[in-house]
């Protein structure tokens, strides 16, 4: 590591000592948008600048409202239901509407700040967000998916001042997706770094090597889009419909192959051990995800990530009526008046289940019952014997949120704003819920109770490097790993208790016999 | 008293290298079982299936030495002189009675070793190699399309496991009731087995 350092510092020191003028740094494109006249003007706002790109790329607009990206919506084929990030209900930060304006910060547009956003509008698309390659551009809770125009405190009170941006900058610099791009929204999901997949962090903006193998910034350097393949702006790869088990093997240049590229088989195919003792190895790809052995643990690159979310005993104040926060010895918090009680972890082991890619959400209306015990925010299908499901690692993210105990439905709080009802202002869960759920278009009961919950995350981020990944005994023995999957032999982990009792008191007898046996010759000896 | 040569080089070489891979195998294959933990489970797997591969080619020619030279024919089994063999074993033996049977080149095996080993090499046997392989093989063959669950493999090669064990143990206890306690490991070792000179026939 350390001399990796000094190579980057002499690595700058050349590159500031090179004299001003000299050629410039080989661009991968044909385009250099410095150059072009309509990115030379001053913008005064996101919607201007997305205007000034369409000039040229006329399709792109239209291309991006198609996407999950876009509307935030998606109609799951195989089981009709209505999904996307404005529809379903999670037990982190609960759910979109009635918060548009704060949780849209990550939308891929500008000025979603309640329902009445028009998606129709091209130059709502935000190309910044994806395509800047200044790391200046950043979108603020609370503007609806603006950057700051203007020099701008992230929150009211917080002192922490933000400044405009310089759009025309911003604008000239444009060039491909980034871990950094990705990253701004999906490292902090939930709200914070690493809070929500415990797989993607921002460890994962310069990983090294083992964090993970293929994005290693001073090795292969995978972006997202390595994997997640766009075309015509439509990024590979769902959460709502995971291919869980990939049949298809390795994808091949000239052959055509319409099969999601963000699979490890789709480049690697399903038999990547090479000869020799590994080659054991690919009799387990028909039953074991890849993951499940290559990524040992996640939140390794040493940003925690939430395990669990108690909102139940949210609302706590000080005596002087002040919202409370507690951090562990770590410095991260564990309680927070607006939110509730966390835990955290790092280094986590994942759990286990079948897995065969069909995740049924529990949507708002779904009925749920306090008595059912937990309530599965999605349940993810799989089985041993369902021919498509591989064992998969999982977070499963674990909490308690309100709900509906008269209507028995889960609940759309309303918990960010500057207003008389939002939680995070009045910690009152009454008002709350109502103005939520008047925004979701659901009826609410009045009454206010915790309903356990949990929510599983097919782990496929953060691969090792292959020699710290997973060895046979940690799930080849009597309480390792997969102790809890069922439908399958696992040598080591299995057997037949009967057939085990019989076979030792078989061979213990026979040890008895011949041992007694060989006591009486040894006593009657004559000699 | 009185020496003969009983055991051939190649017999010896056979049993011995037998006896180390069986006991190797015994040691790594109750640890993949998950009896214990000695090798760690993937050097258990490596030394298992490397000792398996050497039995199976050791077999091979074993088997091939026992047809050419006719040896199989030591394995036929009798009733002759069996009663009295079982009434040695469970009476004779303390008393210094003599041994019922008279070892010749031609019948090296009393009518008990006779039945023992012959189920050793038509059941037991068999079974831990079918099953064996099977296990190795497991993938290759339901993907043949032969629908056979891991778990009943495992049962069965487990069951065949128990019994090895047990005459095993058994085995190892027989080889001390020769002419004197060590007389039948050192005709294993050497080939030459002291007899008593004045054997006689027992009905």
């Amino acid at each position: 590591m350390k001399i990796r350092h000094l190579v980057l510092l002499a690595g700058f020191a050349l590159a500031s000592a090179l004299p001003a003028g000299a050629a410039p740094a080989k661009l991968n494109t044909t385009a250099d948008h410095s150059k072009f006249k309509e990115l030379q003007q001053e913008f005064a706002s996101g919607p201007e600048v997305t205007k000034a790109c369409l000039g040229c790329h006329t399709e792109a607009a239209s291309q991006v409202h198609r996407t999950k990206h876009w509307n935030w919506e998606f109609l799951n084929p195989a089981n009709q239901q209505r999904l996307g990030k404005k529809n379903v209900i999670n037990n982190f930060c609960i759910s979109v509407p009635s918060n548009y304006a704060f949780c849209t910060s990550c939308h891929i547009g500008y000025g979603w700040k309640d329902g009445n956003f028009d998606f129709a509008a091209q130059e709502n698309v935000d190309c910044l967000v994806c395509h800047d390659t200044t790391g200046a551009y950043k979108k603020l809770p609370g503007l609806a998916g603006h950057p700051p125009y203007k020099d701008t405190e992230v929150l009211p009170g917080s002192g922490k001042i933000v400044k405009a941006t310089d759009l025309a900058k911003v604008a000239q610099k444009v060039g491909k997706t980034s871990r950094d791009t990705c990253g701004a929204c999906h490292f902090f999901g939930g709200g914070g770094d690493g809070v929500k997949h415990g797989d993607m962090d921002s460890s994962l903006a310069s990983p090294d090597k083992e964090l993970d193998v293929h994005m290693d910034a001073t090795g292969l350097d995978f972006t997202c889009g390595t994997c997640h393949k766009a075309a015509s702006h439509d990024v590979a790869g769902s959460r709502y419909t995971p291919v869980a088990r990939d049949t298809g093997g390795a994808h091949i240049r000239g052959k055509e192959d319409d099969s999601n590229p963000a699979t490890c088989q789709s480049c690697h195919g399903e038999t990547p051990h090479k000869k020799g003792e590994a080659a054991k190895l690919n009799d387990h790809t028909n039953v074991v995800a890849c993951q499940t052995c290559h990524i040992p643990k996640i939140a390794r690159g040493g940003v925690a990530t939430k395990m669990s979310w108690d909102w139940s005993t949210a609302g706590q104040l000080s005596p002087e009526g002040k919202p409370l926060l507690k951090k562990d010895d770590k410095g991260r918090v564990i309680y927070d008046s607006k939110k509730g009680d966390f835990t955290l972890g790092e280094n986590v082991e994942p759990e286990y289940m079948w897995f065969n890619g069909d995740i049924t959400y529990t949507l708002l209306g779904d009925k749920v019952d306090k008595t059912d015990g937990i309530t599965h925010i999605n349940k993810v299908g799989g089985s041993a014997t369902d021919g498509r499901s591989l064992i998969w690692p999982m977070k499963v993210f674990r909490g308690a949120q309100p709900y509906d105990p008269v209507n028995k439905t889960l609940v759309t709080p309303h918990t960010a704003g500057n207003d008389d009802t939002a939680y995070w202002k009045n910690f009152g869960w009454e008002k709350a819920i109502a103005t939520g759920m008047k925004a979701s278009g659901a009826p609410f009961s009045g009454q206010v109770d915790f309903i356990k919950t949990d929510m599983s995350w097919p782990i496929t981020h953060m691969v090792a490097p292959k020699e710290a990944a997973l060895g046979c005994a940690d799930c080849h023995s009597r309480d390792g790993r997969l102790a809890k999957v069922g439908g399958v032999y696992i040598p080591g982990r299995d057997h037949d208790p009967l057939i085990d009792l019989i076979g030792w008191l078989m061979a213990g007898g026979a040890l008895a016999g011949v041992i007694g046996h060989g006591a009486l010759r040894l006593v009657r000896r004559k000699d | 008293m009185e020496r003969i040569y009983i055991f051939k080089r190649f017999e010896r070489i056979w049993h011995w290298t037998q006896a180390l891979l069986i006991i190797g195998m015994m040691a790594t294959g109750f640890e993949i079982h998950g009896s214990y933990t000695l090798l760690g489970f993937a050097r258990a797997t490596t030394v298992h299936t490397t000792a398996a591969w050497a039995l199976i080619a050791l077999w091979v020619f074993a088997i091939f030495w026992h047809f050419t030279t006719g040896e199989w024919r030591q394995y036929i089994p009798t009733t002759e002189n069996l009663t009295a063999m079982i009434r040695y074993y469970l009476t004779g033996i303390f008393s210094n009675a003599p041994h019922p049977f008279r070892q010749t080149q031609l019948r090296k095996h009393n009518p008990l070793q006779r039945l023992a080993y012959l189920g050793v090499k038509l059941f037991i046997n068999p079974l831990i190699w079918a099953s064996g392989l099977a296990y190795l093989y497991y993938n290759e063959i339901n993907a043949a399309g032969y629908a056979i669950g891991l778990g009943s493999i495992a049962l069965v090669h487990s069951i065949a496991a128990f019994l090895m064990l047990t005459f095993f143990i058994v085995h190892i206890y027989f080889a001390t009731t020769g002419h004197t306690w060590s007389s039948h490991i050192k005709a294993m070792v050497t080939g030459w087995e002291e007899v008593e000179g004045d054997a006689r026939s027992v009905p």
